[in-house]
C-alpha cells in the first residue's frame, strides 16, 4: 500500500440516506452513510449487489442526490439532501471524473476527442486540450490508438481512454463503478494500479466500487457496504 | 470540436440519405410554389406584354379572358377617333385543338392587328416577327413546332417563322400568333359542305316567300355568302403620353355598347376569376406540404436525437453545459435543412423545366422558402431538444 495521501479532505459525506418510492413501495437504498476521503487516497468500496454501493457513488458524484445527508467536495458543501447548494453540472465538470463498468465513450468521437471533449466543455481551447489529451493517452499507454473510434479499441484500451477522460480536468475526485468488470484479471489489475498511480501522483481522491478481491492490495482504504450502510 | 459534424461523419451514409429525402420533399414544396407562380405569370403574361392601357370589351362582360366577348371590328376605328388615343388594335384570341403525330395539340391563337402590329413586341428566341399579312405564324417553343414547320389550320397552311419562349395561355397551352384576319379565318372556318347546305336551305326558304314569287331574280341574292362579318374579342387601346386612362375610359363607356377596363382592372379580373381557384388550391397544397415537411423533419431530428441519447447523457455526466447539447442538435437541424434546401434547388433547376407547365422559381420565392426552411429546421429541432433536455445523466450509467 502506498501512503501518499494528504490530510486535505476531498470528499466528506455525513448521514447520507437514499429512499426510493414511498409507503408500501418504499426502498431504502442507503442509510446514514458517513465517509471521509483525503486527496491522494484510494478507496475500495466493496459489497454484494444491491448493497447501495452505486447509490452512494452516484450521490457523491452529484448525479443522484440523497434523500437526506450532506455531501462536501474539497470543503465545499454541494448537496444538502436533495437541495443543490451549487450548480452541480458545473461542479461535476470541474472537480469530478467518472469511470464506469462499460467504458462509456462517445461512439462518434475518436479516443483523443473523447478526452478532449471533457476539457472543451470546461472551456479549454482545442489546441491545448489536444496536447493534454495526447499526454494523458500517452501516460495511460494508448497514445497509438488516439485516432481510433471506441468501436476499434479493445475493452482495456477503452477503459484507459475513459480513465484519461476522467483525469482530463485535474479532478480532485475520481469515481469508478466496477471499472474492471469487463476486463480479464491481468487487465483488471493494471487498471486498479493505474487508479492508485493517478491518485498518488495527481493527488486525487479515488473511490472504486469493485467485486474484485484480488486487487485489494492497491487500495489505501476499504469500505464494505451491506443493506445500504457500511459494515463495521 | 464540432459534435454535430463529428456525429454526421460517423453516420454519413444515413445522414446523406436522410438529407436527400428531405431535399426531395423540399423540392416538391419549391415546385408547388413554382407552379403557383407559373400559373399567375402565365395568366397575366399576355395582358402585361401586349401593353394596352385600356381594354374595350362587349357591354356587360368581363372581357375576353373571363368569358365570351364580341365587339364589331369597326370599334377599332371608333376608338381610334377618341381624343388621347394613340393606337387601337383588334384583339382576337381563341384556343384550338388539333392532332399532331397522334397527340393532341392545343394552341392558343392570338391575332395581331396587321399592319399596325406585326409582333415586334414578342420576345423571340429564334426566327423573326410576321412579314406577311397571311399564312405566317410565330409559335411558342412549348408547341414543339420548329422554325419552317408548316401546319394546316382551317383551309390554309401556316409557316412558323418565329419562336417565343414561355408564352403560355392561362390554361397552360402554348400560344401562336398570326394576323387578325388569319386568326378569324381559323376561328370561323366553315367547311364547304356546310356553306352549300346553308345556301340550299336559304334558297328553299326563299322560294316560299311572296316577294320572291313576285320577283324571281331575288333568288340570286339567297345564293350569295350569308356568313356575317366576324367579330373580334376586344379592342386594345394605347393612350398618348400623359393622357389619363380614366378620362378616355369615361368617353368610351358613354357609347353604351361596350365596357372599358384598364390593364390593371383586366389583370385583376383575370386573377380573381379564371385562375383564382387553381391559385388558391395550389397555395393551400403548398402550405400543407410545408407543414408535412416540418413534421417529417421534426421526426427525423427526434430520431437522430434518440440515437444519441446515451451520448447526450454522457455529455451531461461529464458536465457539458446545455448549450453544447442544444448546439449539436440545432446545428444538425440546420445542416439537414440547409443541405436539403440546396439539393432541392439544384435538382429543381434540372427537373422543373421538364414539367409540362411552367414552374417559375423566382429569387424572391427561393429566399422566402430558404427562410421557411430555416424556421422549420429550428422548430423541428425543438422536439429533439426537448427530449435531450429530459435525459438524465443517470442514463449514461445504464
Amino acid at each position: 500500500m502506498i501512503a501518499a495521501s494528504t490530510n486535505e479532505l476531498a470528499i466528506e459525506t455525513v448521514g447520507l440516506t437514499k429512499i426510493y418510492g414511498s409507503g408500501n413501495t418504499e426502498v431504502v437504498a442507503m442509510r446514514d452513510v458517513t465517509m471521509q476521503v483525503r486527496r491522494g487516497e484510494v478507496v475500495a468500496l466493496l459489497g454484494p449487489s444491491g448493497s447501495g454501493k452505486s447509490t452512494f457513488l452516484t450521490a457523491v458524484g452529484l448525479i443522484n442526490p440523497p434523500t437526506t445527508g450532506t455531501v462536501m467536495i474539497r470543503g465545499t458543501p454541494v448537496l444538502d439532501g436533495p437541495r443543490e447548494l451549487t450548480n452541480l453540472r458545473s461542479f461535476r465538470r470541474q472537480h469530478i471524473g467518472f469511470v464506469f463498468q462499460k467504458s462509456n465513450l462517445i461512439p462518434f468521437l475518436t479516443a483523443v476527442e473523447n478526452v478532449q471533449i471533457a476539457m472543451q466543455v470546461n472551456g479549454e481551447t482545442g489546441r491545448r486540450s489536444r496536447i493534454r489529451a495526447m499526454e494523458l493517452l500517452d501516460y495511460l499507454g494508448v497514445a497509438d490508438r488516439a485516432s481510433n473510434r471506441p468501436a476499434m479499441l479493445s475493452g482495456g484500451q477503452q477503459q484507459r481512454v475513459a480513465v484519461a477522460r476522467a483525469l482530463a480536468n485535474h479532478p480532485s475526485v475520481i469515481l469508478a463503478d466496477e471499472p474492471t468488470a469487463a476486463l480479464d484479471s491481468q487487465r483488471g489489475r493494471q487498471v486498479m494500479e493505474l487508479f492508485a498511480k493517478v491518485a498518488h501522483e495527481q493527488q486525487a481522491a479515488v473511490i472504486v466500487v469493485t467485486h474484485d478481491h484480488r486487487s485489494l492490495d492497491v487500495f489505501d482504504t476499504q469500505y464494505e457496504m451491506e443493506d445500504g450502510r457500511f459494515k463495521s | 470540436m464540432n459534435l454535430a459534424i463529428k456525429d454526421i461523419r460517423h453516420n454519413l451514409g444515413r445522414f446523406a440519405l436522410t438529407t436527400v429525402g428531405v431535399g426531395l420533399l423540399l423540392m416538391v414544396v419549391m415546385g408547388m410554389g413554382g407552379i403557383y407562380r407559373g400559373v399567375i405569370e402565365d395568366a397575366v403574361l399576355l395582358i402585361d406584354r401586349v401593353d394596352a392601357d385600356l381594354w374595350i370589351v362587349q357591354r356587360g362582360t368581363r372581357g375576353p379572358f373571363a368569358e365570351v366577348s364580341r365587339v364589331n371590328q369597326n370599334l377599332v376605328h371608333r376608338a381610334q377617333a377618341v381624343p388621347g388615343v394613340a393606337t387601337a388594335r383588334e384583339f382576337v384570341y381563341h384556343t384550338i385543338q388539333r392532332e399532331r403525330d397522334g397527340q393532341p395539340l392545343r394552341i392558343a391563337v392570338m391575332g395581331l392587328d396587321w399592319p399596325n402590329d406585326k409582333g415586334g413586341w414578342l420576345p423571340l428566341s429564334a426566327g423573326r416577327a410576321l412579314e406577311n399579312n397571311h399564312f405566317e405564324m410565330v409559335a411558342d417553343e412549348s408547341l414543339r413546332l420548329p422554325l419552317g414547320h408548316r401546319i394546316k389550320l382551317g383551309k390554309e397552311t401556316y409557316t412558323v417563322v418565329g419562336l417565343t419562349r414561355n408564352f403560355i395561355s392561362s390554361n397552360g397551352d402554348g400560344m401562336a400568333f398570326v394576323t387578325v384576319a388569319d386568326a378569324l379565318a381559323i376561328q370561323f372556318d366553315v367547311p364547304g359542305e356546310a356553306t352549300r347546305l346553308e345556301r340550299a336551305a336559304r334558297e328553299s326558304r326563299a322560294e316560299t316567300f311572296e316577294a320572291v314569287l313576285q320577283s324571281p331574280t331575288m333568288i340570286d341574292n339567297a345564293q350569295r355568302p350569308a356568313i356575317a362579318r366576324p367579330q373580334v374579342g376586344a379592342v386594345m387601346v394605347q393612350l398618348q403620353p400623359g393622357v389619363a386612362p380614366n378620362e378616355v375610359a369615361k368617353i368610351v363607356e358613354g357609347w353604351g355598347d361596350v365596357t372599358v377596363y384598364t390593364a390593371d382592372g383586366q389583370r385583376e379580373l383575370l386573377l380573381k376569376g379564371t385562375v383564382d381557384k387553381i391559385k388558391r388550391q395550389i397555395g393551400l397544397f403548398r402550405i400543407l406540404l410545408t407543414i408535412i415537411a416540418a413534421i417529417i423533419m421534426a421526426l427525423i431530428l427526434y430520431t437522430l436525437t434518440l440515437d444519441k441519447i446515451h451520448s447526450i447523457a454522457l455529455l451531461k455526466l461529464i458536465g457539458a453545459p446545455n448549450t453544447v447539447i442544444l448546439g449539436m442538435i440545432l446545428q444538425q437541424a440546420l445542416l439537414l435543412g440547409g443541405i436539403g434546401f440546396g439539393i432541392a434547388y439544384v435538382l429543381g433547376q434540372r427537373i422543373f423545366p421538364m414539367f409540362p407547365r411552367r414552374v417559375l422559381i423566382t429569387d424572391e420565392d427561393v429566399l422566402q422558402l430558404g427562410l421557411v426552411v430555416l424556421g422549420i429546421s429550428v422548430a423541428a429541432s425543438l422536439l429533439g431538444i426537448w427530449k435531450a433536455m429530459k435525459v438524465s445523466p443517470n442514463e449514461a450509467l445504464s
